[in-house]
């Protein structure tokens, strides 16, 4: 593994995630503790008009941030900022990326997204990583 | 209705940053790393103990303000903004509160939206910040009928 510090400009970091299970969405609202049932139960996802559950947007964005985990012994996420910007479904196959956009002693800034198997952008925002 | 409620504040709540919870959350976002998990690598670190991933204050109560009243249906979770002055640490206690930043309309394809902006803040027990959480939370207008009735 490359340390953080090694990336350069363009660079990313890439994980493709198993395909979402609704087990996935359960376990998430109990650990969070947001039970908002579109996210667990098809006929109250129906009901507000969705095709079935969806996953949290904060399950997708608590997902994105593991990209920078290995690197906790160089510093740690100062900013992390999300658009949520489409919706996850059961068994889409979703891809967690960051690219470097600019380093410096002092930080690394990333844009992040995932996306689901069509390429659409469903979370995108920004990470600025510090090195202190 | 929610123009009048922006600059209210909740109390503060203190809540424990859970070794349990930290676990089980890091696991539920697949993420089950030992910085999180394991105390001999917490210890080791450079932290001197186990950390919470960026997105565990979404566990922590910051209390309520006074007057808002949000359904827990029928909202769109626009964006939500993390900034840390340090991680959390496993075991140790905070004081966190919430804030009503912003509140504004916007007229897009699917007719008037409300935006709500609001921040909640974590601070160690000599009062200081550790992290703010910003979300923005879209209010569709069938929503905002039914708070008026």
């Amino acid at each position: 593994m490359k340390q953080l510090v090694e990336l350069i400009s363009g660079d990313t970091l890439e994980i493709t995630l198993e395909p979402v299970t609704r087990m996935d969405l359960i376990k998430y609202s109990g650990a969070s503790g947001d039970f908002n049932p579109i996210h667990t139960i098809d006929e109250e996802a129906e009901k507000v008009g969705l095709p079935g559950i969806i996953a949290h947007g904060m399950w997708t964005m608590g997902n994105l941030a593991k990209l920078f985990t290995p690197y906790y012994e160089q510093g740690f996420i100062q900013d992390y900022r999300i658009r949520f910007a489409g919706m996850v479904f059961i068994n889409d196959v979703i891809t967690l990326k960051a690219e470097i956009i600019e380093s410096t002693d002092e930080y690394s800034d990333f844009d992040v997204k995932a996306i689901n198997q069509d390429g659409k952008v469903v979370i995108k925002g920004a990470v600025r990583f510090v090195k202190k | 209705m929610f123009k009048d409620l922006v600059g209210k504040r909740s109390r503060k709540v203190k809540n424990v940053v859970e070794r349990g919870l930290v676990k089980r959350f890091a696991e539920s976002i697949g993420d089950s790393h030992p910085i999180y998990i394991d105390e001999v690598i917490g210890k080791q670190s450079r932290y001197g103990q186990n950390i919470a991933p960026p997105t565990f204050p979404r566990t922590f109560d910051f209390g309520k303000v006074e007057g808002l009243n949000l359904p827990n249906k029928g909202l769109i979770h626009g964006e939500q903004i993390y900034h840390y002055n340090r991680p959390l640490l496993v075991g140790e206690e905070i004081n966190c509160y919430t804030e009503v930043k912003d509140y504004y309309d916007k007229t897009g394809k699917n007719g008037l939206m409300g935006f709500l902006v609001t921040k909640r803040y974590g601070e160690d027990l000599d009062g200081n910040l550790i992290f703010t959480e910003e979300s923005i939370v879209i209010i569709n207008e069938a929503v905002r009928e039914a708070l008026k009735a």
